[in-house]
């Protein structure tokens, strides 16, 4: 029985096609929407997400300063740190794989005519293993080079291509700020981060000699602390904490005047900033729907209207209430589906081209389909359901004689 | 249920029906007060003018309206006091109805219209089909089974009716003016199906009609006359 109403349903749809696909359109293009968007969403969370945990997921940032939970949301930049803030934690911190101390600035480069502006950061040769970065040609510091500040040099690989080209540039001299140092190695490339940041554009050399050649003080800004693969960062983390609370003398129950920053931290701010985005997808859907649902209850208000007869012949032929009220309300549900269903196809469509337009993957997110599908299903229901009453409710004899 | 025709035993019974549209001031009373007994097998010509009350006594006895007082009693069982879907299965089981406009479903085949009782009652697809074939045939629209009553004329639109009437072998056929748009020879046509069926099946029919020619098919007569029998009469045969 309830398979000859889906029948008779779909009779009735076809029957009328260019006032059902009107019907329809409401529910399409709104589900079309939410798919596209949720989908493109989790592929650029997806790649977001994957370019952070490439950065290093063992890889703790030591800043100084803290941020202000206000709005504006300002840092207050706070002391710097010292080498040997550095050199404690690498002391006496357990389960750390390399701990690198780094002083940056940005700077102008010059190599025969040729200059660019970058950033330089001063650093030990730990930061490299810290950083998991690989060299492409020459080698890291020595622990000589280190120790006494010598004006050597490591390019990232956009600064070597701006200066040099295709050229081997090992061996040869570049000038920051006027001062002579010699490149000893080139890093491999690692491409744009999702947000569009190249990472490739800067310069190492020694921190000594960053700090007596270019600061001109002893300030460390961000120490960089790996953790040895299966170590629990969470406790290292916290360890760093009370050691730099210690080193800085903060009383117990004042704030921190620094931050260790883990990348799962970036990680989960980012996925917040995406349920914030879901969330108004959502409304957007709620609304589509909320206007799909009134066409729908329209159309078949309508439609009730024009088949009054045919209502009142089966009530006549033996038709209960229910009968009636299933019979225009399947009808509604297949109707109000079928929009769903068009638009999860034209939804995954446009996000699979847009998504190969913008370059970010494809994630089929099965969850949404499911979720838009019996959304659409509902709004069968609960927009169908006064007109399937009204229906039900005809009085056979008026019916009969409706004209 | 099965059914044979000798046994005449009063299948429903009117006892002082009333009926009354509006209320208070504006009331107006359909039918005051009718008695009438139909048995088992009986053909009765319902005749009167025009607003005498004839299609609100079908109605009635159709199950799909409640008298305002008295009685009527369907095979013993008090109509007034069951439920709108109590009635619904009542109609569903017992009775078929052939309308002045047909009221087949429109672009639905003769053979999908003819079988839409037997989906109420839960009938099988293949003995639906088969069924439903079956009662075209005999209303002589064999090989019609796929036209839509817009593909027919009038006459077979309402013999497709009248198919889709018998073909839940029900006890009472209900006909109100069934050939009221129709010709005299498609009327004719009819009349001989409904005295056929009448009479091989036994199934008992109740007839409004305009036309005493018509009437003449039928074994007994009521005459209405605002809102009252004025006459009933019984033939002992007819032709
Ligand atoms: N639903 C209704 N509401 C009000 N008055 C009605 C209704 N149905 C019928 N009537 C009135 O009841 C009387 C009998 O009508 P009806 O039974 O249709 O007569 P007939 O079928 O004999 O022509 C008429 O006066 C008609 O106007
Ligand atoms: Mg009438």
């Amino acid at each position: 029985m309830l398979w000859e109403t889906f029948l008779l349903a779909g009779r009735e749809i076809r029957r009328n096609v260019m006032r059902s696909s009107l019907t329809m359109l409401g529910i399409v293009i709104g589900v079309a929407a939410v798919i596209t968007m949720v989908t493109l969403g989790s592929g650029a969370t997806e790649q977001v997400t994957s370019d952070i945990s490439k950065l290093g997921s063992n890889l703790l940032q030591v800043r100084p300063g803290r941020d202000m939970h206000r709005p504006g949301g300002a840092r207050d930049a706070g002391t710097p740190f010292e080498l040997a803030d550095s050199q404690a934690i690498s002391r006496e911190i357990s389960g750390l794989k390399a701990v690198a101390p780094t002083a940056g600035t940005s700077i102008q480069v010059i190599a025969g005519n040729e200059n660019v502006s970058t950033t330089v950061t001063g650093t030990t040769s730990e930061f490299l293993i810290a950083r998991d970065w690989v060299l492409s040609a020459g080698r890291a510091f020595t622990a000589s080079e280190v120790k006494s500040g010598k004006s050597v040099c490591i390019l990232g690989s956009t600064v070597k291509k701006t200066l040099f080209d295709n050229q081997n540039p090992v061996g040869e001299m570049i000038r920051l700020q006027k001062i002579p140092f010699r490149i000893i190695g080139v890093l491999e490339e690692k491409g744009q981060t999702g947000f569009g940041m190249d990472q490739d554009d800067f310069v190492i050399i020694p921190l000594r000699a960053f700090q007596r050649r270019i600061a001109g003080n002893t300030e460390i800004s961000t120490i960089f602390v790996s953790a040895k693969d299966g170590a629990d960062t969470a406790k290292i983390q916290r360890d760093i904490e009370r050691l730099m609370r210690d080193r800085r003398r903060i009383l117990p129950g004042r704030e921190d005047d620094f931050r260790v920053r883990d990348m799962k931290e970036i990680i989960s701010t980012l996925t917040s900033t995406t349920k914030v985005l879901t969330a108004l997808l959502g409304a957007v859907a709620g609304v589509s729907l909320l206007v799909g649902g009134i066409g729908i209850m329209n159309i078949m208000l309508v439609s009730v209207t024009e088949r009054t007869r045919e209502i009142g012949t089966r009530l006549a032929i033996g038709a209960l209430e229910r009968d009636v009220l299933t019979q225009f309300l399947v009808e509604s549900v297949v109707l109000s589906s079928l929009g769903g269903v068009i638009g999860i196809i034209l939804g995954l469509s446009a996000a699979y081209g847009l998504a190969g337009f913008l370059g970010v993957p494809f994630i089929l997110n099965i969850g949404i389909v499911v979720i838009a599908f019996l959304f659409s299903g509902a709004v069968g229901i609960i927009f169908g359901y006064f007109p399937a009453r009204k229906a039900a409710q005809l009085d056979p004899i008026e019916a009969l004689r409706h004209e | 249920m099965e059914k044979t025709n000798t046994l005449k035993t009063p299948v429903i019974e009117m006892k002082g029906v009333v009926k009354e549209y509006g209320k208070g001031q504006s009331a107006m009373k359909a039918l005051r007060g009718i008695d009438l007994s139909i048995d088992s097998g009986d053909f009765v010509a319902v005749m009167g003018p025009s607003g005498s009350g004839k299609s609100t006594c079908m109605n009635i006895l159709g199950c799909l309206d409640t008298p305002t007082s008295g009685e009527y009693l369907f095979e013993g069982v008090d109509v007034g006091k069951l439920s709108r879907d109590q009635r619904a299965l009542i109609r569903r089981y017992y009775l078929g109805f052939i309308f002045q406009g047909f009221n087949l479903l429109n672009r639905t085949s003769a053979l999908e219209n003819v079988e839409l009782p037997l989906i109420y009652r839960g009938i099988p697809v293949r003995e639906r089909h088969l069924r439903a074939k079956d009662a075209l045939k005999s209303v002589g629209l064999e090989g019609w089974e796929k036209h839509t009553p817009g593909e027919l004329s009038g006459g077979q639109q309402q013999r497709v009716a009248i198919a889709r009437a018998i073909v839940t072998q029900p006890s009472i056929l209900l006909a109100d003016e069934p050939t009221g748009n129709l010709d005299s020879a498609r009327s004719r046509e009819i009349m001989d199906l409904l005295t056929q069926f009448n009479r091989e099946r036994g199934i008992t029919i109740l007839m409004v009609t305009h036309d005493p020619h018509m009437a003449g098919f039928a074994s007994s007569t009521v005459q209405f006359l605002d809102g009252m029998i004025e006459t009933e009469e019984k033939k002992g045969n007819h032709h």
